[in-house]
């Protein structure tokens, strides 16, 4: 079955997970493997009735734990891998997120945001997990993590992931708010020659000479797969560039964490990526992803009608964080509003960025929106003070 | 001549990562026996290596994997059998084995153990079951039998074991069964017979842990162990494994279970032609 099968190049009315869906199969995905959970459902169950459309396999695990593992050992198989979770999930895959860190694995991982702690509220979107995808898991490290505002985007940057995922070798995360994933909107999906997709670098050198954790300038080891011929050992033990526990050795752990945050640091510039709306003349920037970018889009429409000069940034790039950009931007703003459906995550990386600028956060929990009014107000407050 | 000259003139080292040794294995662990007849294996069948995965968990035997010169992976505690899996329906054509320990499989990872088998998933699980973790210094496991000695056990041992057989015959594994690390030559059969065989396989290799297990317990020197498996192992072929109950005074040992049933990877591409038919067809 064909490209056809692969990009339903057309316009679709769907929901968020289900583009997301349609996106990792436009991006390659192969392999999914997944345990049910609200509100990441329905990513499992089409991916259930469409990966054998396009010779893939879809795999129902007895637990998160083991659906990380398995899209683990499908990606040293060689395939494009991808597993859909929410909180408690995404709490579970933790432990193989640092294995697939430490290995340097390409998968993808989304990631529904719901209302949290614990099981908290199984059907209300949130953004809870923002900083448990920074370091979720044991150890220094650092991934890439995108936040999708729509519908379209579900499917846009899921195929972002995989891409960000094969060049960098770095499980990636899509971290979307419940509600985003529970729209139903327009998509369009395009021809598939105008989706750009990205392998993973290989190695050019005979089995003999591969060094398959010796990096090239960009700091990412060429990637064999299994079943080449390559004999490789992969260990999530700190290990030299041949792949060998060297476990106590201050060199080797030294410079493989390093070269593990710098791959991604050294990168930033090319993986991060912003949406700015009249931020030009700007007195007061909104500064939001996912969800609260759609209100606060329109709460700054709403100040510029009331001759506030309110702009927006959205964030589409999480992690790493837009750092220079919050930055460049707080230097010629009087004020800054987070809004988050959080009680204060990305707002601590706004402040630390921010410095002097004051910086307004408006928290939402319980599993509502934020209403544009709402930040209308304190952007209203903040150009006021 | 260094001794790893020496040892790369042995018949078997071309399937061990020579510059690995010497292993991290005390004297008498039966861990590097497993290899032994692992390897002995791999080359009686003339494996083709370039399509073999080794995969282990965390433990004394999880270092397994770094010894065997073939594609392999060391992974999380518990995890080898999901991260397998993965490996498996990603490219069939690999052969797949899983070498770990008893506290691995069956504790923290007891519950990839049970899935795995009901899937059948197509591998070949083997477990060095040492009565403990010795690892980390010889803490009691799911293996640890009544009464016995372990650094958590400090009283003596108040749980009841896993009958491992059992509990791999009652999950839906196609073969299982039981050697001592005495039983080479019929470990080694019973390897190859795994290897060759379809779906999920499950072999036990009861091990000596002379310097941590066995000291606590005054089970005397690996030799000692060795003698005592001689003494009350007893070969039942086609014993129902429910009651092979591991005793101080009987260790049934032989091939418990060698039934035929579709594997998950047959029943997938069963139902994948089907589709494709149904798609392109229709």
């Amino acid at each position: 079955m064909g490209e056809e099968k692969r990009v339903l190049t057309g316009t679709h009315f769907m929901n968020g997970d289900v583009a997301c869906a349609e996106g990792a199969i436009a991006a390659g995905c192969k392999f999914f493997a997944g345990y049910p959970i609200t509100p990441a459902t329905e990513i499992a169950e089409r991916m259930a009735r469409r990966l054998v459309e396009v010779d893939g396999i879809y795999v129902q695990m007895e637990d998160e734990l083991a659906s990380m593992a398995a899209i683990i050992g499908a990606s040293w198989a060689g395939a494009k891998s991808m597993t859909a979770t929410s909180g408690p999930g995404f709490s579970l895959m933790q432990e193989n997120i640092g294995l697939a860190v430490m290995t340097e694995t390409p998968c993808v991982v989304v990631d529904i945001m719901r209302g949290a702690p614990s099981t908290g509220q199984p059907t209300e979107g949130a953004q809870q997990d923002v900083m448990q995808s920074k370091w979720g898991s044991h150890g220094d490290y650092e991934t890439i993590a995108l936040a999708p505002a729509s519908v379209q985007e579900m499917f846009d940057l899921t195929i972002e992931c995989f891409n960000m995922s094969e060049t960098y070798r770095v499980p990636t995360f899509l971290l979307a708010d419940g509600f985003t994933a529970h729209l139903w909107e327009r998509v369009i999906i395009p021809p598939p020659e105008e989706i750009k997709t990205v392998e993973r670098k290989k190695p050019t050198v005979p089995p003999d000479e591969y060094m398959p954790f010796k990096p090239d300038d960009d700091l990412v080891p060429p990637m064999a797969s299994f079943g080449e011929g390559y004999h490789m050992h992969v260990t999530g033990l700190t290990h030299d560039e041949r792949g060998y526990p060297k476990t106590v050795d201050p060199k080797t752990q030294h410079e493989l964490v390093q070269r593990l945050c710098e791959k991604i640091r050294k990168n930033a510039g090319k993986i991060i990526r912003t949406h700015e709306f009249v931020l030009e003349d700007a007195e007061v920037a909104v500064i939001a992803y996912g969800i609260p970018s759609r209100a606060s889009l329109s709460a700054v429409k709403g100040a510029r009608e009331s001759g506030i000069k309110a702009g927006l940034l959205r964030l589409v790039t999480v992690w790493p964080f837009p750092e220079k950009q919050v930055e460049e931007l707080a230097n010629r703003v009087k004020a800054i509003v987070v809004p988050e459906m959080n009680y204060g995550q990305i707002v601590r990386e706004v402040e630390r960025a921010a410095k002097e600028t004051p910086v307004h956060f408006l928290a939402k929990l319980g599993g509502e929106p934020h209403k544009p009014s709402e930040i209308f107000e304190v952007i209203r407050r903040a150009a006021e003070a | 001549m260094t001794v790893i000259q020496e040892f790369a003139k042995h018949p078997l080292a071309k399937y061990l990562r020579l510059e690995r040794f010497p292993h991290i294995w005390c004297e008498g662990c039966g861990d590097g026996i497993i290899l032994n007849c692992f390897v002995k294996a791999l080359d009686d069948l003339g494996i083709n290596v370039d399509k073999f995965v080794v995969v282990s968990g965390i433990g004394c035997i999880g270092r397994v994997a770094g010894y065997i010169k073939c594609d392999s992976f060391h992974t999380t505690h518990g995890r080898p059998i999901a991260l397998a899996t993965g490996i498996k329906l990603a490219n069939p054509k690999l052969t797949i084995a899983v070498i770990s320990g008893d506290g691995d499989l069956f504790a923290i990872g007891g519950n990839h153990f049970i899935h795995a088998a009901r899937r059948n998933v197509d591998m070949t699980v083997i477990c060095s079951n040492n009565f403990n973790y010795g690892m980390t210094g010889g803490q009691f496991g799911p293996t640890t039998p009544l009464d016995s000695y372990t650094t958590t056990t400090p009283y003596g041992n108040i749980e009841h074991p896993f009958n491992l057989v059992h509990l791999a015959a009652a999950a839906g594994a196609v073969y299982v069964a039981r050697w001592t690390a005495l039983h080479v030559k019929r470990l080694t059969e019973s390897i190859k017979k795994a290897l060759q065989k379809k779906g999920f396989k499950f072999i036990e290799v009861i091990s000596p842990c002379p310097e941590i297990y066995g000291r606590r317990n005054k089970l005397g020197k690996s030799i000692d162990i060795m003698k005592q498996y001689r003494q009350i192992s007893q070969i039942r072929h086609g014993y129902d494994p429910a009651k092979a109950e591991i005793t101080k005074e009987k260790i049934i040992v032989g091939e418990f279970i060698d039934i035929e049933k579709p594997t998950y990877g047959e029943l997938l591409q069963k139902q994948f032609l089907k589709i494709q038919k149904k798609v392109m067809g229709g």
